[in-house]
Order: C-alpha cells, then sequence, then structure tokens
C-alpha cells in the first residue's frame, strides 16, 4: 500500500466560486477518502423567520441565492399559501414557471460558463455567459430586476407580463436556443471535453437514490426524479417528461443539464401560449397556521421550504433544505476513486451552490 | 396542485425500526429539519417515492440522545450534524461526526435559543 498524505482542496480555490472545503486523502494521485466542510459563509437567516412579518420574509427567502433567487421566493410564499388556503390566480401561476424556466436557463448557462472556465475552455465560457446575459434581460424587463425579481408574494405576483411581451419573448427564444444549441454541440461533442468528463466521477443509480442525489446529478445517474412532475406552479398543465441520462459519469450529468436547457425553452412556450387571462393576485387576510413542506424542482434539484406558523404574524419556523447540501454526500461518494486532477471537473459537475446551502 | 404530505408523530425508542421500514421499501430520505417548539425539539425526517411524500416526526427534550440513522441512509450525516451545530442536539453514531465544526457560528446553538435583533449604534 501507498503511503497516504492529505491534500486540503479549498475553501479558496480557482475552480470554486464560493468556499467548501475538503480534505482529499490520497495514495500516490488517487483519492481514496474525501472529507467535506462547509459553514465558512454560514447566514443563518432562517432564524429571522421569528422577527419578520411573514409577508416580508419572502424578500429574504429570495436572497437564499442569487442564481435561483425567484424559485426560493415562490416555494416560501406556496408554503404559506397552502397553510393559509389561499387560492392563487391562474395566471400567477403560469407567471412564475414562466421565470422559473427562465431561472433554469439562467441558471445552467452560468454553470456551462464556470465548468467551461474550470477546464480550460475560456470561449465556450464567454459564449455560455453572452447567452445568460439575454435571459438576464428579460429578467430586468418583466420583474425590474436581473439577479433578485422580487415579483413574487404570497397570493401571487406583483407584475404581470403584456401580451406583446410575451409574444417578443416567445420569438427571441429563437435565438436563445440557437446559441444553446451551438453552445451545447461543443460541451457534448468535443473530444477534449469528452477526455475530461467520461467515466469521471462516477455515481450508480443505487448510490445516487439511497445518498439522496436530486436534480442534474441524480438524473444524470437515472434517477427520474423531477418535482415539477408534482404539478406546483402551471406544471401540471404543461407536457414535459424529466431528462435523464444513464451514465452516471460527469459526462451525463452535463448532458442533463444541457438537454434541460431545451425542455425549459419548450415549457415557456407553452406556458405562454396556454396563460390565462386574469387576476395576478388575491387579497391575503389572516395569519398562517399551520405547517406544511413546500417543494419545487430547482435548476440543481430539489428544493424544500418547510414553514410553520402558530397563527401570528411570525413564523415558529422557516427551514431551507436546498439541493446542493443533499448533494454533499453523493460528491464524497464520486470522488472515492478518481484522480486528483478530475476533482474539480468533479465538483463542478454537481453544480454547487454553496451560498444555498449556507443560507 | 397540492401535494398530499403525511405526518406521523413516532416515540424516540421506535424511530430507528421505522426509518429501517421505509429504507427496505425503497423510500429515499429527503431531508431531516428540526424546529424549536417551546421547551422541546420537533424532528422531522422526510421521505419520499414514487412521489409519495411522508414524514416521521419525533419530539424530544433538549438533552435528550438522539439516534442516528445514518447506518441506513449515509447522506444523513449531513444534516444530523447541522442539527447538532444550530440546535445543540446530540446525536449518536453519525457516519461522519464532524463534531461541532460543520456550520461555524459566532454563538454555540444559535437556533436552540430565542432570537433577539441587536441594533448597532450609529457612528
Amino acid at each position: 500500500m501507498s503511503r497516504q498524505i492529505i491534500v486540503p482542496f479549498g475553501p479558496q480555490h480557482p475552480v470554486l466560486p464560493e468556499p467548501i472545503h475538503l480534505d482529499l486523502v490520497l495514495e500516490d494521485e488517487k483519492v481514496i477518502e474525501a472529507i467535506p466542510s462547509i459553514g465558512y459563509v454560514h447566514r443563518g437567516f432562517e432564524k429571522l423567520v421569528e422577527k419578520r412579518d411573514f409577508n416580508n420574509y419572502v424578500y429574504l427567502a429570495e436572497r437564499t441565492c442569487g442564481i435561483c433567487s425567484f424559485m426560493h421566493g415562490m416555494t416560501y410564499c406556496q408554503g404559506i399559501e397552502q397553510v393559509m388556503n389561499i387560492e392563487v390566480p391562474e395566471r400567477a401561476l403560469f407567471l412564475r414557471t414562466i421565470w422559473s424556466e427562465y431561472s433554469r436557463l439562467h441558471s445552467h448557462l452560468l454553470w456551462l460558463g464556470l465548468t467551461a472556465d474550470a477546464f480550460g475552455f475560456e470561449n465556450l465560457f464567454m459564449g455560455a455567459w453572452k447567452t445568460r446575459e439575454r435571459i438576464l434581460d428579460v429578467f430586468e424587463q418583466t420583474t425590474g430586476g436581473r439577479v433578485i425579481q422580487g415579483s413574487c408574494k404570497v397570493g401571487g405576483v406583483r407584475r404581470d407580463i403584456s401580451r406583446e411581451k410575451l409574444a417578443e419573448m416567445s420569438h427571441d427564444l429563437g435565438v436563445v436556443q440557437d446559441e444553446i444549441e451551438d453552445l451545447t454541440n461543443v460541451l457534448l461533442m468535443d473530444s477534449s471535453i469528452k477526455h475530461r468528463l467520461k467515466n469521471v466521477g462516477i455515481l450508480s443509480k443505487n448510490d445516487a437514490y439511497h445518498l439522496g442525489a436530486v436534480g442534474p446529478t441524480g438524473r444524470g445517474s437515472g434517477v427520474d426524479i423531477d418535482i415539477r412532475k408534482t404539478g406546483y406552479a402551471a406544471y401540471g398543465k404543461l407536457k414535459f417528461e424529466p431528462v435523464t441520462e444513464a451514465g452516471g459519469d460527469s459526462y451525463a450529468r452535463c448532458a442533463v443539464r444541457a438537454r434541460e436547457m431545451f425542455a425549459a425553452v419548450d415549457l415557456i412556450r407553452q406556458a405562454i401560449e396556454k396563460i390565462p387571462e386574469g387576476p395576478i393576485d388575491v387579497k391575503v387576510t389572516g395569519m398562517p397556521n399551520g405547517e406544511y413542506f413546500s417543494r419545487c424542482e430547482q435548476p440543481r434539484g430539489e428544493l424544500v421550504h418547510y414553514v410553520k406558523g402558530n397563527g401570528t404574524k411570525f413564523l415558529v419556523r422557516s427551514r431551507i433544505r436546498t439541493p446542493t447540501l443533499t448533494n454533499i454526500p453523493p460528491l464524497v461518494k464520486m470522488l472515492q476513486g478518481c484522480e486528483l486532477a478530475d476533482v474539480p471537473v468533479i465538483i463542478m459537475s454537481i453544480d454547487p451552490c454553496i451560498g444555498c446551502a449556507e443560507r | 396542485m397540492i401535494e398530499e404530505q403525511e405526518i406521523m408523530p413516532v416515540d424516540l425508542g421506535k424511530l430507528i425500526g421505522q426509518v429501517e421500514e421505509f429504507r427496505n421499501q425503497g423510500y429515499r430520505l429527503v431531508q431531516i429539519g428540526c424546529t424549536k417548539v417551546g421547551d422541546t425539539f420537533e424532528i422531522n425526517y422526510s421521505f419520499e417515492k414514487d412521489y409519495k411524500f411522508r414524514n416521521l416526526r419525533v419530539t424530544v427534550a433538549p438533552d435528550t440522545e438522539i439516534p442516528s440513522i445514518s447506518g441506513m441512509y449515509w447522506g444523513a450525516f449531513i444534516y444530523e450534524n447541522e442539527m447538532h451545530d444550530l440546535f445543540g442536539l446530540q446525536v449518536k453514531g453519525m457516519s461522519v461526526d464532524f463534531k461541532g465544526n460543520l456550520i461555524r457560528t459566532t454563538v454555540k446553538y444559535p437556533f436552540g435559543m430565542p432570537a433577539t435583533v441587536s441594533k448597532e449604534e450609529k457612528p
């Protein structure tokens, strides 16, 4: 047996946009074990729910993440609406769906750029972020915010999108789709990228399921769980199937995200076509008294917002279980047996969002 | 569309047996979360299979030692360490025990105490 050494990886590393630390136990260049450590930027703002009005807490919930902020706000609102038996107007549900899928495009394009940068493909990085700008422009035009939208509220949404703007968005999606096609062709066809991703960081279907892998991390191993199938927001009225790949390696996880971008474009188009006319919110009266586990399918996987109220304007508990937190044990499994040089790419293949995990 | 959810209260002594049953039936662990309710802690163990969402709930006093379920669901260590670091609950037998170092907090067990708001004086 070779001599074992421990190489610290992170919390500051060129491939990591946010801090996570791994103690990598190595034998020569092979990783025998990876011991994760987080908590460098833990904010603890779940606790603030005890001192903030449940309506105002939406703003905090949104700030859990700077990428899928809208989906955090929406999932929190869904929880409160369920506790208070609020029936949200259908138009608001469709608008929530449209913004959610734009969030997915934003997130996957951001990830694509960061991953390309991780394996030194600067051109792909810049191309992905250029297309991402188009998505952020739509957010700015329809909600007023590029990163934090603030458009979701308990009982509906704050802003409507005009029919003309929806038609324009539908048309512009053609340009976005063409650009994504060019980008994903490079990601999935280029031989040097394949060489870096194929058979690297393998996670079996059984491990993915029992270790709690969610989102593209699980679906890349053939686990076809997608919370959108529960039919929240307007997903119950749209046609789609979860994107899965059977490979279980880094390439498969990347392929899932690539194909999900096309699925997102399709879902937005369907939602634009089917969105009904009508009000976008209802008046909220009373205080939340009860509990609910509100779930949604974030770009990184299943998100859970547990809310519990006691009939006052302050909630007893807001517990946010983010997809990255639950994808850490599968990551540890993927790293076992890999080469040291592959560690950065494997980490990027789960698209970690430490900001979310350190809510 | 509203998702049906089930919350099943269980005694702490029967927790491991119930979790084992879920594991044998092919449920995946979704999350473990803790809520401070008065002087007790409510711990929710959430599971799902075929989009059926079910929860086990144990209610414990602050000094109670809780058995780890990471023997059955290895990934549970992340939630159990979190529960320890934020609420101060003792979990016995975790597959990976960070010994209070998973989440670095300025005060010990911040979620186990009432929320306070301090206003800084303006210069």
